[in-house]
């Protein structure tokens, strides 16, 4: 599976909630599928979209918030894993999408190319659910299951590490920024 | 030889003066009865970290989500944390509210703390980040309203010095 097509398949799902993603890769697979001023694309900063991602969920807890990690990103903030588990938030759903490289930056195999395993980390860091998928099909099913859970829950899923078409973007960064900032500025004000 | 708790309150009474809902903390020493208050708050969400650059995150989430957030940690935490203060929130233009422990400087006893304390002031400079040293207890209040005002109106990380002479009190 492609991170693209593992993407388009859970897009339905992604469109109205809070959406933080990695940067490079994702952020591009992402903007290609449709921007909405929900999505905000954490263009550096590597490893704290989940950290970013918690403190919107303990900060809204009416709104359900879906992080779109990567393998290199979570091994450089492993901590994160004991952090979101340790407050549980039910509306936050961090999934990783792990090509087993760090692809943005030309395709260096990362740690779990060679057996690290992020679903077992997460496990053992006391995360409430933890699901692993390789195919859409099954990544598609995860990802409702566990937005329905109301519970915690990491998703490593298993993606082929293939370069998006473009990186291209036509979002500068504080554009998207403030936007994103509005948007969840309306939702707090009409939960 | 303690750390002061009228001091701590103080500063927590500031905080809570300002409005701030969550508090990113990695503990040291000095920030003991700060984090215990903040833990006993049913009003204040206390997140505790592993490591001071996941606070930057999460305070960058909070303020997205427009709650205001507060970090607590010491110098060594802050030299942890530059790659996403520069990175996060000066690049994308967050305001931090940075309550950081000052150790190693004048009357520290601990050899290990020495050399963070030299490069603290340095760095913060280099960074570009505006900086209060909190001194006078009776001060305390106006000059975290001010930090935050300062943070919220330029929209970059503010820092405010906690000091030994704050914080720890001998005899
Ligand atoms: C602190 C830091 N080190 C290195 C980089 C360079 N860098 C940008 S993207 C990236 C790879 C990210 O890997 P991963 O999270 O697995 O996502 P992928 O690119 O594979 O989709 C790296 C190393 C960076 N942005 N920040």
């Amino acid at each position: 599976m492609r991170t693209s097509e593992a993407l388009r398949a859970i897009y339905p799902e992604l469109e109205r909630r809070i959406i933080v993603t990695i940067m490079g890769a994702t952020a591009s697979e992402l903007y290609a599928l449709g921007h909405r001023p929900n999505f905000f694309y954490l263009e550096h900063s590597m490893g704290l979209a989940s950290s970013m991602g918690l403190g919107i969920a303990l900060a809204l807890p009416a709104e359900q918030v879906i992080v779109l990690d990567g393998d290199g990103s979570l091994l450089m903030n492993l901590g994160t894993l004991s952090t979101m588990a340790r407050y549980k938030p039910g509306n936050l759903l961090h999934i990783v999408l792990d090509n087993e490289s760090l692809l943005s930056v030309g395709g260096f195999p990362t740690a779990t190319a060679t057996g690290t395993d992020l679903a077992g980390v997460a496990r053992a860091s006391g995360t409430p659910r933890v699901l692993e998928a390789r195919t859409v099909a099954d990544f598609k099913l995860a990802v409702s299951e566990a937005l329905a859970s109301h519970t915690l829950t990491t998703i490593v899923t298993k993606v082929e590490a293939v370069a998006p078409s473009s990186y291209h973007m036509d979002l500068t960064l504080l554009e998207n920024r403030f936007q994103f900032w509005r948007c969840l500025r309306e939702r707090r004000r009409a939960p | 030889m303690s750390v002061s708790i009228t001091n701590s309150k103080l500063i927590y009474d500031g905080l809570k003066a300002c409005d701030v809902k969550l508090i990113a903390a990695l503990p040291e020493t000095w920030l003991v009865h700060l984090i215990r208050m903040a833990d006993e708050d049913r009003a204040m969400t206390l997140v505790r970290v592993a490591r001071e650059e996941e606070a930057i995150g999460i305070a960058a989430g909070a303020h997205l989500a427009g709650v205001n957030a507060a970090l607590l940690m010491q110098n060594h935490g802050f030299l942890a944390a530059i790659n996403p203060i520069v990175s996060l929130a000066f690049l994308y233009k967050i305001p931090l509210l940075m309550l950081i422990s000052y150790r190693g400087h004048m009357g520290e006893k601990d050899p290990w703390q020495t050399q963070g304390g030299l490069v603290t002031e340095p760095v913060l400079r280099a960074l570009g980040i505006p900086t209060s040293t909190l001194t006078i207890p009776h001060d305390i209040p106006r000059r975290l309203k001010e930090a935050q005002t300062l943070a919220h109106a330029s929209l970059t990380p503010v820092a405010v010095l906690l000091p030994r002479e704050l914080m720890w009190e001998e005899a």
